[in-house]
């Protein structure tokens, strides 16, 4: 008896500071999962990856997320991100009910509000607004899965301008110059089939710290049989580390790699003739043009030595045409960013990947029929040739256009929907024009989970429910395996959010629209679609992820004509789109800018911890990977005098400087550059984690070059350079 | 007495940390603990480099130091096997065991006063179901069986791949093996 008394009385002095932890301190903790334990089937949100996935929880309260092993976007296997999504549910900052902004003893603030008046606010705002300058005056950004509901609503309404940031800020000149090339996107998931591979060529991807899942998975696969793998990064990325061949190259002239590549495949005949001569448009021109263009010439440009470069387009031709010149992912770099993925998309046709195994594969989606529901009327005008008819080959928002036409009396637009993007930072060069745009728009709704920069400009702030709360569409992707999931929720909305079917609908019924959601409950229209396929809710409740037969050839058939959506009908090595509207139809080289004394190339990316900036409160996130670091090689810090570990201030040439951040000294950069995480340096205080941790990148970016072609913003031409802080 | 192994595939591992918070999440760690983490190491100069990313954790000894050095016997071996874990209710906090680790795997006090590390997931195991770790790895770099079993997958990993563990020469014959 003394000796449990004297191990009691330790134990309660472990726990000083803990103490609800007093009472269970000297018994065992049950193992876990033996209380009760009950699952419900979700689709990820924290990425757009989507992976299909099982919520446990004990007891009633969460207790872990696991990936759904039938799901093919994750084989059973959630990511860091997605394992951590968990959290976001007990996230204590989230956004807990309607918020409208008020002018108080003349300072604005916000204060909550019911549902009820936050409709009733927007819906005033709304009517008058279409009064006042017509119904067609609202953009919608979005980045989400909820963002269709408001596509719906607001052109219901009459507005259809609509971008999304995944576009112009970062997939968008990879999709328009495929389109142009071959007719057809990369889409998501990415149509690689790296599995296959036998060479995979990544330039400036860093998949592995972007963990987009079956990406990862696949890339490992190939590499765990044999692949080679060529990385092409100013940085010793974390695939470079698994590489056959690392190629330093000087940061922005990744083109004249790519037309050095080009001029060895055809000078060395190492292309795949029979491809290109069964599917290729303007073979003659293109090594015509690719002629100037030697190993030799882009050292000089690249800093790459020509034996290297002769070395890995051998290699990529040995494995031709298992050979995947990865397409990237974020690719808006140096404003010339559709030519440079232009010739990526070349270099493929070259070697004959697209539409063979180890290369592309064709996309196939589940035939599912939308719910009955009336057809929203056609816009009045042609939002698209008002806003952004500098870019006629392009066929969705560019938001950094929109948001350019919605400054000023005169603006296109007078009124914003915001769903789950935090424009601030995921559009760079903009806070100028933002804050122009706030005074003179008339109305700014923001739909989030989580409080962020953006939801301080909002008029109206409408919380949602996280993923784990709610039913969204079902995931029905163009991919491998046509595949449906389902997202259900596993607790009922926290505190007073609401999920994104829910807010719309119940919005339109205050503007009269209520025709257009002709559902009480989302589960009907879910199980209306899927007994359209032969499945149910029941069954999705149950299972999570059904698989479909496919009905089209996975890759090209032997002997089988393609036709390509090109104005040739074949995959267009020269592009006549590109030459028809006065750009160049084959890619061309232009030096990039070179950062000025004593400063150097800001790159910026993804980590395994974090999706930009929208996980860094996530509190099992956050505590992984608390704040970023800039990256300086040895030699540029000594000359800096900054130390590792030290913090400093990031500056760019127009004296603009970040937040305060770590120094990583590290040799795996080049000495021109340096490297930060993208998504840190949070500025809302309500985010009382992410709040100071670490700098933003985006904030520094004082060179944004613009994609004549597609609209983008090029994120890679700024410069910093690194202040000490004064201790 | 069967013998565990966790084998982690360096040249695959990615350093993504989702080890760690499956663990935290299947074990309920507390805020501001760890019973795994990860390790990058970098060698060589620019632009000749080299970087091993390795997830590390208790390494369940066969001869386990903590266990010996644990004045009340909390430290022990599950079952029969060479799994170590902590009997929270014997454990008076005294950090015995922190000190005879040559790995700094037991470098956390719960808030409730007792030593808390790995556990290899035992009570998955019992179910059949690799650790939490290794389940939920995307790059599937992490290997988990019975090396006393020579058709196990471990064993035949270890058999066929260069391989390291760490500190073998403390003599605590570590179970976690690394390919390289």
């Amino acid at each position: 008896m003394q000796r449990r008394e004297f191990l009691k009385f330790s134990a309660l002095l472990g726990a000083a500071g803990a103490l609800p932890g007093l009472l269970g301190g000297c018994s065992a903790p049950p193992l876990p999962g033996s209380g009760e334990v009950s699952t419900r089937r979700t689709v990820c949100n924290i990425c757009f990856w989507q992976c299909a996935a099982t919520l446990y929880t004990e007891n009633g309260k969460p207790w872990k997320v696991v990936g759904n092993p039938e799901d093919p976007h994750c084989n059973g296997r959630l990511c860091t991100r997605g394992t951590g999504g968990i959290a976001s549910y007990s996230d204590p900052d989230r956004l807990k009910q309607p918020l409208i902004r008020v002018t108080r003893n003349g300072k604005q603030t916000f204060r909550p509000a019911s549902w009820e008046e936050a409709f009733d606010t927007i819906a005033g705002k709304m009517q008058a607004l279409a009064e006042q300058h017509g119904n067609d005056r609202i953009a919608l950004f979005s980045h989400g899965d909820g963002g269709k509901h408001f596509q719906r609503l607001l052109q219901a309404y009459g507005s259809h301008a609509y971008a999304r940031p995944s576009f112009a800020q970062c997939r968008g000149p990879r999709e328009t110059a495929f389109g142009l090339t071959f007719g057809e996107g990369v889409g998501s998931p990415d149509r690689t089939d790296m599995a296959n591979s036998r060479c995979i060529v990544l330039i400036g991807s860093h998949i592995g710290e972007n963990l987009h899942n079956s990406q990862v998975q696949t890339l490992m696969q190939a590499l765990d049989q044999g692949a080679t793998l060529i990385t092409v990064d100013p940085r010793f990325s974390v695939p470079a580390s698994k590489s056959r061949h690392w190629l330093p190259i000087k940061p922005g002239t990744d083109i004249a790699l790519l037309l050095a590549w080009m001029n060895i495949l055809i000078n060395e005949q190492l292309y795949d003739r029979e491809y290109v001569d069964q599917y290729c448009h303007g073979f003659e021109e293109l090594a015509r043009h690719v002629q100037p263009y030697t190993p030799e010439w882009a050292y000089l440009e690249t800093g790459l030595e020509p034996a290297l470069i002769r070395e890995t387009a051998r290699a990529m031709a040995r494995s031709a045409p298992a050979t995947l010149i990865h397409p990237g992912r974020h690719v808006t770099w140096y404003g010339d960013d559709t030519q440079r993925c232009r010739a990526i998309a070349i270099l493929n046709a070259l070697l004959g990947s697209w539409g063979q195994p180890g290369g592309f594969y064709q996309q196939e989606k589940v035939d599912l029929p939308p719910y009955p529901a009336p057809k929203p009327p056609e816009p009045k005008h042609d939002w698209m040739a008002a806003v952004q008819g500098d870019y006629p080959l392009v066929t969705t928002g560019i938001s950094n256009a929109l948001i350019d036409h919605s400054v000023g009396p005169e603006a296109f637009f007078k009124g914003w929907f915001i769903y789950a993007t935090n424009l601030t930072t995921t559009i760079p060069g903009i806070r100028r024009q933002l804050k122009q745009a706030v005074e003179s728009l008339e109305l700014i709704v923001v739909v989030d989970t989580m409080p962020a920069e953006i939801t301080g400009y909002a008029d109206v702030v409408l919380p949602e429910c996280t993923y784990l709360e709610r039913y969204d569409d079902l995931r029905n992707k163009a991919e491998r395996t046509p595949t449906l999931a389902l997202r259900s929720p596993a607790f009922p909305p926290r505190h007073n959010s609401k999920p994104a079917w829910w807010i719309s609908r119940e919005l339109a019924g205050r503007l009269d629209l209520g025709n257009y959601f002709p559902w009480q409950d989302y589960r009907d229209v879910l199980d209306w679609q899927l007994q359209q396929v032969g499945s149910s809710l029941e069954e999705m409740e149950r299972i999570g992820v059904k698989a479909f037969p496919r009905k089209t050839p996975l890759y090209f058939e032997s002997g089988k004509p393609v036709k390509f959506n090109t104005p040739s009908n074949r995959i267009e090595l020269y592009s006549q789109h590109l030459a028809r509207t006065g750009y160049d139809p084959l890619p061309k080289y232009t030096p990039p800018e070179r950062p000025p004394e004593g400063y150097f190339h800001l790159n910026y990316g993804r980590a395994a911890a974090h999706t930009f900036g929208r996980t860094i409160n996530n509190p099992l996130l956050f505590e992984l990977m608390p704040e970023n670091t800039i990256w300086v090689h040895p030699a540029s810090a000594a000359k800096l005098g900054v130390g590792n570990g030290e913090y400093v201030r990031l500056k760019n040439p127009e004296g603009t400087h970040s937040h305060r951040i770590r120094v990583r000294v590290t040799q795996r950069i080049r000495p021109d550059s340096v490297f930060m995480v993208h998504g840190f340096g949070h500025t809302d205080p309500r985010q009382r984690l992410a709040h100071g941790a670490g700098a933003d990148d985006a904030g520094l970016m004082h060179n944004v070059k613009i994609d004549p072609v597609m609209g983008g913003t090029g994120m890679r031409a700024s410069f910093v350079t690194l202040v000490r802080e004064e201790a | 007495m069967i013998n565990y192994a966790m084998v982690i595939d360096t040249t695959a591992c990615i350093g993504c940390g989702d080890c760690v918070v499956a663990c935290k999440n299947e074990n309920h760690v507390p805020a501001g603990l760890n019973r795994d983490w990860v390790v990058e190491e970098t060698r060589g100069e620019y632009p000749h480099l080299y970087t091993e990313f390795r997830s590390e954790r208790c390494n369940h000894c066969g001869h386990a130091t903590c266990v010996t050095n644990c004045p009340t016997g909390a430290s022990h071996y599950w079952k029969d096997t060479n799994i170590v874990l902590v009997a929270s209710e014997k454990c008076t906090g005294c950090k015995a065991c922190i000190a005879a680790c040559p790995y700094d795997a037991r470098l956390i006090m719960h808030p409730q006063g007792y030593i808390d590390k790995c556990t290899f997931c035992h009570h998955r195991l019992e179910q059949g179901l690799d650790p939490a770790c290794v389940s939920t790895c995307p790059t599937g770099c992490m290997y988990f069986g019975i090396m006393n079993d020579p058709d196990s997958h471990v064993s035949r990993l270890l058999r066929s791949r260069i391989h390291k563990t760490l500190l073998p020469e403390t003599g605590n014959i570590p179970n976690v093996y690394y390919l390289v």
